[in-house]
């Protein structure tokens, strides 16, 4: 199979898709950057296939990258540019979604 | 009958308990969270992929199958709604959320299947990018075809350590080690209640032998001490089956020891619950057939102690007889349903003696205390850490679970407690020295999943304002 753009290229990653592949792509931003994942990825696939972090945390600013998948630790809660919340892990990935995570502000927690 | 009975949650127990009701001529209502049935066990793929039910859920495609074909007849006959969350749970009413909008549903009768999540422990490191539960780890599989990492350490303990590091393997992803928490004495001590499930024996031990045909490390009788790394995992540190300490590098960890009841719709309805020490957690009451402490609720599947998808099923349809068989919705004969309610009974005793079986060999650890750091977070929602619960435990003299949450905050953020009640819980009683029955239970409170505030406004508003 042809190696997808998503993981290859950035290195940074944190999913690693093995089947499924052939599917359409869907354009959508992180951060204001245009990126791409595939129809039927969750919020959060789309997101980890991409980079390794989804948002920080509210008191410490720490990273992180979703918990359960099962919308049970509501780990992966993030905005989108128009202001409303969703939970990645169990939100279908839609065309022109715009998702903030904030990861790229604070770079003091680095 | 003129209530119509209301099921919450459409996995195995959920779709037995359904095609048991329409049998009797009842249409229920039935509300899931996710967006196509089969639980979690039996998730379903989004529609546009096309791996085979034999690659999603392998020994178990034709179980699978079989549920998935039982509630796509049913479809004409039940009210199913799908990706509906019950938020808030009365005596008589459910509030339940569906694409944003709240709406209220009176309710009589009620067959609560919700199912399990993950046992979690914390260590250090645990809340860092690339650490998921077992249970995620296998979802990222199962729903999205994609492995967590490209260098992934299955840990904890128990039959999903094994089936999970099975199924990556054969997906074609790499699983640099196996790493058993239990000892391989405590896998020899429990042969004779495994022996009960011959065929779910054999299978353990088949991943076992294909895993290890494959050059898969498999080490038992290890701890985890932390995770390591910056902005992600780096490499997972253990002390090893002799004691001594290893660092394997990694980019990502599932971890988990078996599974815990999601209770909260139980709890909300003010069942009452008992310690299970098995289990090592408080359960909701309830008789073999499934009856509440309640009146017209009946309690189905994992949500009710963890027992399996096979006895999901078979719990599933027997509450579903109990219910038929109280509220006399049978006109006819009621002996045939006692003589079919009784044989599911006698499976269910069967598979409980191998889940005992189970506990046996994949015993939840008792030392885990030990690993935990000052700045560990337990919490991982509010980032409360083992230093200030400790310090709270210390100063305020807190013996009780719920007044560590409301000293500590423990507890307190979004996901309710799933994470880290057991943990809390645990250390309170370690750190007292009271055994875990005493600290208690922690209670839930709505809503018992996050909703948007405006939701949370709009059912506070008095009711004759709301029907304006």
């Amino acid at each position: 199979m042809k190696p997808l753009n998503d993981s290859k290229q950035t290195g940074h990653a944190q999913f690693r898709r093995l089947h499924e592949k052939n599917r359409p792509s869907v354009e959508f931003s992180i951060d204001g950057q245009a990126y791409q994942a595939l129809l039927g990825d969750t919020v959060l696939t789309a997101l980890l296939t991409n980079q390794g972090a989804i948002r920080r945390t509210e008191f410490s600013g720490q990273k992180r990258a979703g918990f359960c998948l099962m919308g049970a630790c509501q780990d992966c809660w993030i905005w989108l540019e128009s202001g409303e919340r969703l939970r990645a892990c169990s939100t279908m990935l839609e065309s022109g979604m715009r998702l903030i995570t904030g990861l790229t502000e604070d770079p003091q927690h680095e | 009958m003129n209530d119509i009975p209301v099921i919450i949650g459409a996995g195995p127990a959920g779709i037995r308990a359904a095609q048991t009701l329409v049998e009797f001529g009842v249409r229920p209502i039935i509300l899931d969270e996710g967006m196509r049935w089969g639980g979690q066990i039996y998730r379903q793929q989004p529609t546009n992929f096309g791996r085979t039910s034999r690659q999603l859920y392998g020994f178990d495609s034709s179980k699978a199958d079989a549920l998935s074909k039982v509630f796509m007849g049913l479809m004409n006959q039940v009210d199913y709604r799908p990706q509906s969350l019950v938020w808030n749970v009365e005596q008589n009413r459910l509030d339940v959320i569906h694409q944003g909008q709240s709406t209220m549903l009176p309710w009589q009768s009620l067959i609560v299947a919700t199912g399990a999540t993950d046992r979690v422990l914390p260590f250090p490191g645990w809340t860092l990018p690339g650490v998921f539960t077992m249970g995620a780890t296998q979802i990222a599989l199962k729903y999205q075809a994609c492995a967590i990492g490209a260098q992934v350490i299955l840990a904890g303990t128990g039959p999903l350590l094994y089936l999970v590091a099975y199924q990556y393997v054969k997906a074609g992803a790499t699983v640099l080690a196996v790493l058993d928490t239990a000892h391989f004495s405590s896998q020899i001590k429990a042969l004779p209640g495994l022996l009960n499930q011959p065929i779910q024996l054999a299978r353990g031990m088949y991943y076992v032998g294909w895993l290890m045909s494959r050059g898969i490390k498999i080490r038992r009788g290890i701890r985890i001490v932390r995770a390591e790394g910056k902005n992600t995992i780096e490499a997972l540190v253990i002390k090893n089956e002799r004691g001594v300490v290893e660092t394997l590098p990694c980019d990502a960890l599932g971890v988990g020891y078996a599974l815990r009841p999601e209770t909260q719709i139980a709890d909300g309805l003010g069942c009452e619950f008992k310690f299970d020490p098995m289990q090592r957690a408080h359960v909701p009451v309830k008789d073999i057939a499934g009856r509440s402490s309640l009146d017209g609720v009946y309690l189905a599947g994992d949500g009710a102690g963890i027992m399996g998808a096979d006895a999901a099923e078979l719990s599933g349809e027997l509450s579903a007889l109990a219910l038929v068989l109280d509220r006399a919705v049978h006109p006819g004969d009621a002996e045939p349903l006692r003589r079919r309610a009784k044989y599911l009974e006698r499976r269910i005793q069967n598979i409980t003696r191998f889940r005992a079986g189970l506990e046996t060999a994949f015993p939840c650890p008792d030392n885990w205390i030990e690993q935990l750091t000052d700045e560990t977070i337990i919490c991982r929602c509010e980032e409360i850490t083992f230093g200030h619960i400790r310090d709270a435990i210390t100063t305020c003299d807190i013996r009780e679970v719920n007044r560590l949450k409301a000293l500590s905050r423990a507890g307190m953020g979004r996901c309710q407690g799933r994470m880290c009640s057991q943990a809390s819980a645990e250390i309170l009683a370690h750190l007292t020295k009271q055994p875990l029955l005493n600290v208690g239970r922690l209670r839930g409170q709505p809503p018992i999943k996050p909703v948007p505030a405006h939701i949370l406004a709009e059912a506070s508003t008095p009711k004759t304002e709301a029907a304006k």
